[in-house]
């Protein structure tokens, strides 16, 4: 079968490799429909997650045709079209039986912090992602999830984890009725974050990033008010200033350690890898929320670590709530948003890629050129 | 009010002999909801129920911070080659300690150079700039494209001159090497 190969830092190409098989007896094959590119590919992209083996193939945003299943797979046959939550998780440790789906203890030899994840280094399981024709799913009882009758595969897509992302970063927020909420970022999950602030109450929702014509796309999918952050001397400042000096009530990092802007961040976070990518979202998010308030982060950052005003996260007596977001415990819900309006999610869908041209895809994304804001890949069949 | 126990952690103070304990419990000021659902006790403990335990046919690396083989794991690209060796090295440090992740980090680059001996092993040429979607950056980026062309060659440039230069200053105080 073809599959996207990693071939090192800002290297992909199209390659054979072997049908995936059923390793386990809970796992299934599923024959990828559409697979997208996410911000956190751009990670891996840039070299910037430990442990990612040249060879690999990436994709945690997919769904597709159920072609095979274990003896110990119930809920799944042949032929259902599913989309598959990026976590993959047991349903059964501890973790998972909180609802900490991101959080899965039985699916990450790597490492304990974060649980498997598709195609996302060995840091987070070692497991060959959809960015190809077929991928293997475990614990296929636990998350893949049947796309209703009604709903559009692009939709059922980006259910998979951008829309769940932005709408439990919303949720961490805690926002209640009347609070500002700022999201850094205006890729696709600081998109769904503006758009998911409003149906937990927000009063106001400001975006900052720096790229224009994501900007022009925030200011009416969200709606948000949006900010160039190059444009402004100094972003807290400016947040202080439009709060009457206190502050915003919730800040959500949607940017993670791909962060553009501060020279210092960059140096040592983005050039020099001291630190786990530049975290100056981060840093923002912190020193422009009020006192008291609720830093929300979805953004994602390498494992060891980062440069962040603690004292003032003491100080202020802020609370920072994080975590890879858990689509399964949130797409009932959401699946109840798409269908009365409340979301759109294909409407981010900027490009649809075949396959094959999984490299071109990756650079347009990741320079943000031709106006991408989302692309999909397509395999041949799909 | 009884909180349900959800570690089996050795008690080291029985907290019935804390006067007050417990008596400001809140389950509503639980800043983790909804994103945990603590309200119902589903009998955590370390020995839930496990899934069946996959028997990889690979070489798995562990987390030293696992006290068992998770019972999934994934096989993709199992170590191999010289990052293989520095990969199995990290594995004898924690994931809280720098040197795991910095080991990783290096045998990651080690890796790329593997991947291009591997290609041309098998006869194949990698086509790098294709990986690196060129044909993108031409159509949709002509300016940085043009850019990174002028700085390679400059930069190349300025590296076969400087070594000429020093090639020529050897020749004339006669050093060898
Ligand atoms: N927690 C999770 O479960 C989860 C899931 C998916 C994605 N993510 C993470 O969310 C982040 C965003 O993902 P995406 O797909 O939207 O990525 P993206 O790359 O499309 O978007 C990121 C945006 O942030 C902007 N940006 C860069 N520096 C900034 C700064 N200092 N301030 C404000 N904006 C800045 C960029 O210009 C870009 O538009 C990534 O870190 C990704 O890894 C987390
Ligand atoms: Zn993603
Ligand atoms: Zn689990």
């Amino acid at each position: 079968m073809l599959a996207m190969d990693y071939r090192g830092p800002y290297r992909v190409r199209l390659s054979e490799k072997p049908m995936p098989k059923i390793l386990h007896p809970r796992d299934a094959i599923v024959r990828v429909t559409r697979s997208c590119i996410c911000g956190s590919d751009l990670h891996l992209y840039h070299g910037m997650v430990p442990d990612t083996r040249v060879g690999m193939t990436f994709g945690h945003e997919f769904c597709g045709i159920v072609e095979e299943v274990g003896p110990e797979v119930e809920n799944l046959k042949a032929g259902d079209h599913v989309l598959v939550p990026f976590n993959i998780a047991c349903g059964q440790c501890h973790f998972c039986k909180q609802g900490l789906f991101g959080n899965c203890h039985e699916s990450n030899a790597q490492a304990t912090a974060v649980g498997g994840i598709y195609g996302y280094s060995h840091t987070a399981g070692g497991y060959d992602g959809g960015q190809a024709e077929y991928v293997r799913v475990p614990y296929a009882d636990v998350g893949p999830t049947l796309i209703p009758d009604w709903m559009d595969p692009d939709d059922a897509v980006l259910l998979t984890d951008v829309v769940p992302t932005g709408y439990q970063a919303a949720e961490m927020g805690g926002i209640q009725k009347g609070d500002t909420v700022v999201v850094f970022g205006a890729g696709p999950v600081g998109l769904m974050a503006a758009r998911a602030a409003w149906l937990f109450g927000a009063g106001r929702v400001i975006v900052f990033d720096h790229i224009d014509y994501r900007l022009e796309f925030a200011r009416t999918f969200g709606p948000a008010e949006v900010y160039n952050f190059k444009e402004v001397d100094d972003v807290v400042v400016f947040l202080k200033k439009t709060t009457d000096g206190l502050g915003v009530d919730v800040a959500i990092d949607a940017v993670g350690g791909d962060a553009k802007g501060n020279f210092l961040q960059t140096l040592f976070g983005t050039k020099l890898k001291l630190e786990a990518g530049n975290a100056i979202a981060l840093h923002w998010a912190i020193n422009s929320v009020k006192k008291g308030g609720i830093v929300s982060v979805v953004g994602v950052y390498g494992p060891t670590g980062n440069m962040v005003p603690m004292g003032n996260v003491v100080n202020k007596g802020i609370t920072i709530r994080a975590n890879q977001a858990s689509v399964k415990r949130l797409l009932p819900r959401l699946i109840e948003h798409v269908r009365a309006g409340h979301i759109n999610p294909k409407a981010m869908i900027t490009h649809k890629v075949p396959l094959a041209d999984v490299a071109d895809a990756y650079h347009i994304f990741a320079a943000k050129l031709d106006g991408c804001i989302k692309p999909v890949l397509v395999p041949n069949g799909g | 009010m009884t909180l349900p126990v959800k570690t089996e952690s050795p008690s080291l103070v029985d907290t019935s002999t804390i006067p007050g304990w417990g008596v400001d419990a809140d389950p509503r000021n639980d800043p983790t909801y909804p994103m945990r659902d603590q309200t119902q006790d589903h009998g955590l403990t370390r020995h839930w129920d496990r899934p069946p335990i996959q028997h990889p046919d690979v070489e798995i690396l562990q987390s030293i911070e696992h006290i068992r083989q998770p019972a999934v794991v994934g096989t993709s690209t199992p170590p191999s080659g010289l990052s293989g060796v520095l990969r199995r090295t990290a594995f004898r440090w924690s994931e809280s300690n720098w040197i795991h992740w910095l080991m990783l980090m290096g045998a990651d680059r080690i890796n790329v150079v593997e991947g291009v001996v591997a290609d041309l092993a098998h006869a194949r040429l990698p086509n790098i700039p294709g990986e690196m979607g060129i044909r993108s950056e031409l159509a949709y980026n002509k300016r940085g494209f043009t850019k990174k062309v002028a700085v390679v060659a400059g930069v190349s440039l300025a590296i076969s001159l400087l070594a000429r230069g020093r090639r020529a200053r050897k020749r004339e105080d006669g050093t060898q090497g």
